[in-house]
């Protein structure tokens, strides 16, 4: 047991990144919006927070200009998609490759550099539960914020007016605008926050877990979180364990890459592709033909107050 | 007396507009651009001068400019087949990956001294591995309706590592000083090159299946089922069009469309296989699809200017020292622009003068 828990500890600091950006994309898709932008979004949080700390020696300052980066990327999907009703899936491929593209070219500057960053923080006792504790509480505090995150989504969902208004604007816009709520304003402002969340997944990526800015850094785990939306079935709390268990892939592939194995690098960095598509397959076959339970119900179609559907 | 902006859908859209709103569309794109450029310290003219001189301005950039079209025709087609029928093939790059693992396999392993058994063997071999890489995820998509948007991006990634894992490891050449590719092929597994330039035999499967997809959507029965289920699922099932079957066809087509289109890229000009030997055609194609309003013989126009992007790109990168990510910046921008202008093909905008003595509507 004792051997296990650096790589549930490590599997928990890989999968961070992917569990912000789930989170982002649940908040997203809930109010019926489909980015799928995450991983242009990723890599320029990236950058702006990396680029952001190490200019200004701030590592916090770098986290929350990502979180901006993020939401003025995710306006274009919105301006895009909500506005003028394009197709909701060419928008979020143009996203990535223009997130992709321009974070590679600012970036150039930056390869080499390393910065501080934000270091690790014991909570004092909980640290001290077995194997949970190492696991769990010995992390970073951008860690500990997902964790609140992840809960305060659930409790936003299923407790609060707002977030009532929330369901149903990505199940029926029609009823939200009926019941005198603007749809387009909802649609809005979750598209823009939950992009800035996606955005602070990847400058976790670059100013705590590696502290230093790589290009293409985030290397799929974007499309990996739009999967994982799929496997958390649109739930906060199920994405924390979905992240977990691709950060744990991630990170048992590193470790057998660094035991020096037999086995060749390309196959072990398809580890967590093949996962991916497993994973789905999974699901999907255990919820039946056609059945996305869960699912917002007017998820990726365009909307018109003054249209029949 | 005010302006008042009504917007209402267009029951038919005027050919000129059909026109004028992707060339508007990559003129705002490269506005934006010019922007961006300046905001880096360069000078947008003297960059877009350098990438036109680059890519048109002679013999040998046009000629450059048609080998960058050819992926970008195949591939684009393989991308518009699935996209009409509303399959999101995101995976051209994976199945183009393939393509030419398949095809390096038949030269490794099959290798005739003939050009032509040669040349089918590996059309062959490659239209079947892109074909079975679609075909898996139309497959999953048809039958358990697993997200095939996912799949064929994830599958994107375990072909270029499943190349590298070659290219790398057992075939890679030993003769390479390091370089991760496999030996010069022989030259009955080459395509020949014309005009004095790099154009190669691929340019005129470009053509022939660009004109090819215009017949098959236009004329046949198959091109209209999956035109209806793109257009509404729920009718092509009461029709009683099968879309289990034409989900698994159209993926393995599109697959084997830009399976072979790898191995032309492969067989027609490195003449080996390579790591990271295709700089995201897959994904280019989406843009040249997309901005050809997936219709195949506005394709090949497209995919000629974007090529002629590509090419500029390169000259970007040796004359002003501007890597090649602000070429994809660009191809972003040029996408946001095509459907942020698309919105004036459904709707059209008007502007009308209220007069504030005209009667009272009573609703």
């Amino acid at each position: 047991m004792e051997m296990l828990v650096p790589i549930l500890a490590a599997a928990v600091r890989s999968g961070t990144p992917i569990l912000y950006a789930t989170l982002g994309e649940i908040l997203t898709e809930r109010s019926g919006i489909l980015n799928l932008g995450l991983e242009g979004l990723m890599l320029v949080g990236a950058f702006t927070g990396f680029s952001v700390a190490s200019g200004t020696g701030n590592a916090w300052l770098g986290i929350a200009a990502a979180f901006l980066s993020g939401c003025l990327l995710a306006l274009v999907h919105a301006f895009l998609c909500i506005t003028g009703r394009a197709n909701q899936v060419v928008s979020g491929l143009a996203l990535t490759m223009f997130g992709t593209g321009l974070s590679s070219l600012l970036g150039r500057g930056f390869i080499g550099e390393t910065i501080l960053g934000i270091g690790g923080m014991t909570i004092p006792l909980l640290s001290e539960i077995p194997v949970l504790g190492p696991t769990f509480f010995d992390q970073d505090p951008l860690v500990y914020l997902s964790y609140g995150l992840a809960v305060f989504l659930t409790w936003f969902l299923w407790s609060t007016r707002a977030g009532l208004a929330l369901r149903a604007v990505g199940d029926a816009p029609r009823v939200v605008d009926a019941m005198g709520l603007s749809s387009t304003r909802l649609r809005y402002l979750y598209t823009v926050i939950g992009g800035g969340i996606v955005a602070v997944g990847g400058a976790y990526m670059s100013v705590v877990y590696t502290k230093m800015w790589g290009d293409l850094m985030t290397a799929g785990r974007g499309w990996i979180a739009v999967a994982l939306v799929i496997f958390a079935i649109w739930h906060p709390l199920r994405a924390v364990g979905g992240a977990y268990l691709f950060g744990g892939v991630g990170a048992l592939q590193l470790r057998i890459q660094a035991a020096g194995t037999s086995i060749p690098a390309p196959l072990l960095l398809m580890l967590p592709y093949v996962f991916t598509i497993f994973v789905l397959f999974v699901i999907s076959v255990r919820k039946g033909k056609g059945i996305l339970l869960g699912a917002p119900a007017s998820l990726g179609q365009p909307y018109h107050r003054e249209e029949r559907d | 007396m005010g302006l008042r902006v009504v917007t209402e859908k267009r029951v038919r859209v005027p050919v000129w507009l059909e026109v004028l709103v992707p060339v508007g569309a990559v003129m705002g794109a490269l506005i934006a651009g010019a922007v961006l450029l300046a905001l880096l310290g360069v000078s947008p003219l003297a960059a877009y001068a350098a990438m036109l001189r680059g890519s048109l301005g002679d013999w040998y950039g046009i000629s450059e400019t048609l080998v960058k079209a050819v992926p970008l025709t195949l591939a684009g087609l393989a991308v518009a087949l699935s996209f009409r029928m509303q399959v999101w093939n995101i995976g051209a790059e994976g199945q183009l990956y393939m393509g030419a693992l398949a095809a390096a396999a038949a030269v490794r392993f099959a290798f005739v001294d003939n050009s032509l058994v040669m040349f089918c063997l590996m059309a062959g071999a490659a239209a079947l591995a892109g074909g079975t890489w679609g075909a898996f995820a139309g497959y999953l998509k048809a039958r358990w309706n697993v997200n095939e948007i996912i799949t064929t991006l994830m599958l994107n990634y375990i072909a270029i590592h499943a190349v590298d894992y070659f290219v790398y490891g057992p075939w890679k050449d030993p003769a390479s000083l390091g370089f991760p590719m496999t030996a010069s092929f022989p030259a009955a597994a080459r395509l020949p090159q014309f005009f004095d330039s790099r154009v190669h035999l691929g340019i005129f499967f470009a053509v022939v299946f660009a004109v090819l997809f215009h017949i098959v959507f236009r004329w046949t029965k198959w091109g209209f089922e999956v035109r209806v289920i793109g257009a509404n699922p729920k009718a092509a099932q009461y029709a009683g069009i099968n879309f289990l079957r034409n989900a698994v066809l159209v993926m393995f087509v599109s697959g084997a469309v830009a399976g072979f289109s790898g191995m032309c890229e492969m067989a027609g000009l490195q003449g080996r296989l390579q790591h990271g030997f295709s700089p995201g055609y897959g994904y280019t194609a989406i843009i040249v699809a997309w901005l050809a309003r997936l219709n195949p013989l506005a394709l090949m126009g497209v995919a000629f200017l974007l090529g002629a992007l590509l090419v500029g790109g390169d000259t970007l990168q040796v004359v002003m020292r501007l890597p090649l990510s602000s070429i994809q910046v660009l191809q972003g921008l040029i996408l946001f622009a095509v459907l942020g202008a698309e919105y004036f093909l459904t709707y059209r905008v008007r502007f009308i003068r209220s007069v504030p003595d005209s009667p009272k509507e009573v609703d």
